[in-house]
């Protein structure tokens, strides 16, 4: 197990290197300087490449940039909130989103893991039925698009809800679902799937011959072996959250990372697209990294 | 006549030992069972499959739409007329939008573009990934091992962010590059599309790869290859008789699953401002635009909305019948 983790801890680390030096390297292919503008001073754009140390080599950019990083300092936001050191951002926009995400991964686990039992357990019937025609039918939607579906129907229509901004517990509602309900029928999905392979398995057949009773078995025998594949897609699942979560804060004007990436995209700040990036990159190598440990939690049978 | 000595050391045969196998024994391999009834299965298969045929001419209306609309259409999707923001009439028949632009004709567009999206990642993704994985079952040994490592590698790097960072480096260099007269015919494509095609294809090609090896790897070991390769056969032959054909089901479940991810990504890339740049519209991009003014005026939103849902659900629905009728594990 020691192993395994420690070998599996060593590729996280190598993909973090390379995603760090990737994104460094792309954004440095952009042509066009941060302080290009008409009117300005050479002098004084001098001045400032200068004071970035953006006159240096790019070599020594990149490893000033690793040093810095390593010492929390991703360099400062040029246009989204000017002035500010993006570490600064981060930590001011993550908790938000951060919170949003787990609360919306959570919704998916709880409520799309059981389905896809159910589903599998009245495999044939009406619910089943009515299971997968929905869950083609919300896989099929971005959910860019059923963030604002949910938003034009519960809060510009029927005024249920608030159209933005995170004030009392109504108004997570909807952003929380913008980002539930897509990995939500995906798990299901997948959950019913594996389910029906594992229930037709011989272990089954015997505990149903030993007289169990049905949700016993589905629940402890069945769903113990049908979570494997489940806990695996977690990551590009929680990927696909953050994702999702870039476009329910622009939607809902919620002060979080997301809002923040996708401003700094449209304004070209390239050190807060970069910090971003790599922020984002760290964090889904790591969760990445927990769940494979999980994952050989959950099956011992995994080579290790 | 040269024999395969690894396979003569294996079943311990000597060269004297073997005869040449006569001309009517030789009938015997053209007289085999011809795969079309493989084909027949699945196609019977898929027939059954009710909803996936409604799909199949609900997709097939969207697309001839999408191929002839603009042509028949009297107007462009940048043309604009003096009557903004029109309701649905006979002159434009889903009304026009906010630059008094004709909406129906801007979607045609757009559909344009989700579904050039879709077929040409789905183009490269078979030409990358067929190519490496059967350059990697091919090869073997060591070759096929780093081949292997390196594909992991890239699966572990979180590939929405890349292509992001990727759109937004590869927007400059592309328009200056298509502003060269040399490059003129693709700048009728547009800068924004050719990047987010490299960039589709770019992260996709992965699970292809890995696919096509695991199959050609599969059937490789099979019996009736090595029927095939006692029987004299060359490596030629065996690739195109045997591997290939017995692929074609994996790589076109591949293949198909890629579409509805990529026109996914391709809407959501222009709906965060990325990807296909104005004044040709993409659906990701129009629902951006109809962004600012959803209160008032959600028809916008809802039709491009509603119809980027509708071609993902088309190519889901159908990619999963396909799976049934084509994966030979779900034979009964």
């Amino acid at each position: 197990m020691l192993k395994y983790a420690l070998k599996r801890l060593a590729t996280s680390l190598l993909t973090i290197f390379l995603v760090v030096t990737l994104t460094f390297f792309l954004m440095q292919m952009v042509p066009g300087g941060p302080f290009l503008g008409e009117n300005v001073n050479p002098k004084i754009t001098e001045r400032l490449l200068q004071q970035y140390g953006y006159d240096q080599p790019v070599i020594i950019q990149y490893w000033r940039y690793i040093k810095a990083m390593f010492h929390g300092d991703l360099g400062t936001s040029l246009v989204v909130k000017s002035g500010y050191s993006v570490m600064d951002v981060i930590w001011g926009a993550f908790p938000t989103s951060g919170k949003l995400g787990f609360i919306a991964l959570g919704v998916a686990l709880i409520l799309g893991i059981p389905l896809g039992v159910f589903a599998a357990m009245k495999h044939g019937t009406v619910f089943d039925r009515v299971f997968i025609f929905l869950s083609s039918l919300f896989v099929s939607i971005p959910s860019f698009i059923m963030t604002i579906l949910l938003m034009l129907v519960f809060a510009s229509w029927l005024k249920w809800l608030p159209v933005a901004y995170l004030e009392n517990w109504k108004s997570y509602i909807l952003p929380i679902s913008g980002m539930a309900v897509y990995p939500m029928f995906h798990l299901g999905r997948l959950t019913r799937t594996t389910m029906l392979d594992v229930v037709s398995q011989d272990y089954i057949v015997t505990a149903r011959a030993k007289g169990l009773a049905t949700p016993s078995i589905m629940f402890k025998h069945a769903l113990r072996n049908a979570i494997i594949p489940v806990v695996t897609s977690l990551g590009p699942t929680i990927a696909g959250i953050m994702t999702g979560s870039f476009v329910v804060e622009k939607v809902f004007a919620i002060d979080g990372m997301g809002k923040y990436f996708v401003n700094s995209i449209s304004s070209r700040d390239y050190p807060l697209i970069m910090g971003t990036t790599i922020f984002y990159g760290i964090l889904l190598i790591l969760c990445n990294y927990v769940v494979d440990l999980l994952y050989g939690v959950i099956d011992p049978r995994i080579k290790m | 006549m040269q024999y395969n000595p690894d396979l003569l050391k294996q079943y311990g045969v000597s060269e004297q030992e073997l005869e040449l196998a006569s001309a009517s024994e030789k009938e015997g391999i053209d007289q085999m069972r011809p795969s079309v009834t493989y084909w027949k299965d699945a196609f019977a298969r898929f027939r059954r499959n009710k909803l996936a045929i409604v799909m199949f001419f609900l997709l097939l209306a969207i697309v001839l739409l999408a191929i002839f609309g603009p042509i028949v259409s009297p107007y462009t999707y940048k043309q604009q007329s003096k009557d903004l923001r029109q309701g649905p009439s006979l002159k434009h028949l889903l009304g026009t939008d906010n630059l008094g632009r004709d909406m129906f004709t801007r979607l045609m567009y757009g559909t344009r573009i989700s579904l050039l999206v879709g077929v040409v990642t789905m183009v490269l993704v078979c030409l990358i990934g067929i190519t490496y994985g059967g350059i990697a079952a091919y090869v073997g040994g060591l070759a096929d091992n780093l081949m292997m490592r390196f594909v992991d590698l890239m699966m572990t790097i979180p590939s929405m962010l890349i292509i992001i960072i990727l759109s937004v480096v590869l927007r400059d260099p592309m328009e200056s590059l298509f502003n060269n007269p040399r490059f003129s015919g693709l700048a009728t494509i547009g800068s924004g599309l050719i990047s987010i095609f490299l960039v589709l294809a770019l992260f996709n090609w992965l699970g292809m790869a890995r696919a096509v090896r695991a199959s050609l790897l599969m059937n490789r070991s099979q019996e009736y290859v090595l029927a095939s390769e006692a029987m004299g056969a060359k490596s030629k032959w065996v690739l195109t008789k045997h591997l290939l054909p017995n692929s074609i089901g994996v790589i076109i479940i591949s293949a198909t699953g890629v579409v509805p991810g990529a026109i996914m990504t391709e809407s959501f890339l222009s709906f965060i401002g990325l990807g296909v740049s104005a004044p040709m519209p993409s659906l990701g991009s129009m629902a951006n635009t109809a962004l600012n003014g959803i209160v008032s005026y959600p028809q916008y939103m809802l039709y491009p909305a509603l119809l980027i849902s509708m071609i993902i659900l088309c190519f889901n629905i159908l990619g999963d019948a396909l799976r049934d009728a084509l994966d030979p594990k779900m034979r009964k």
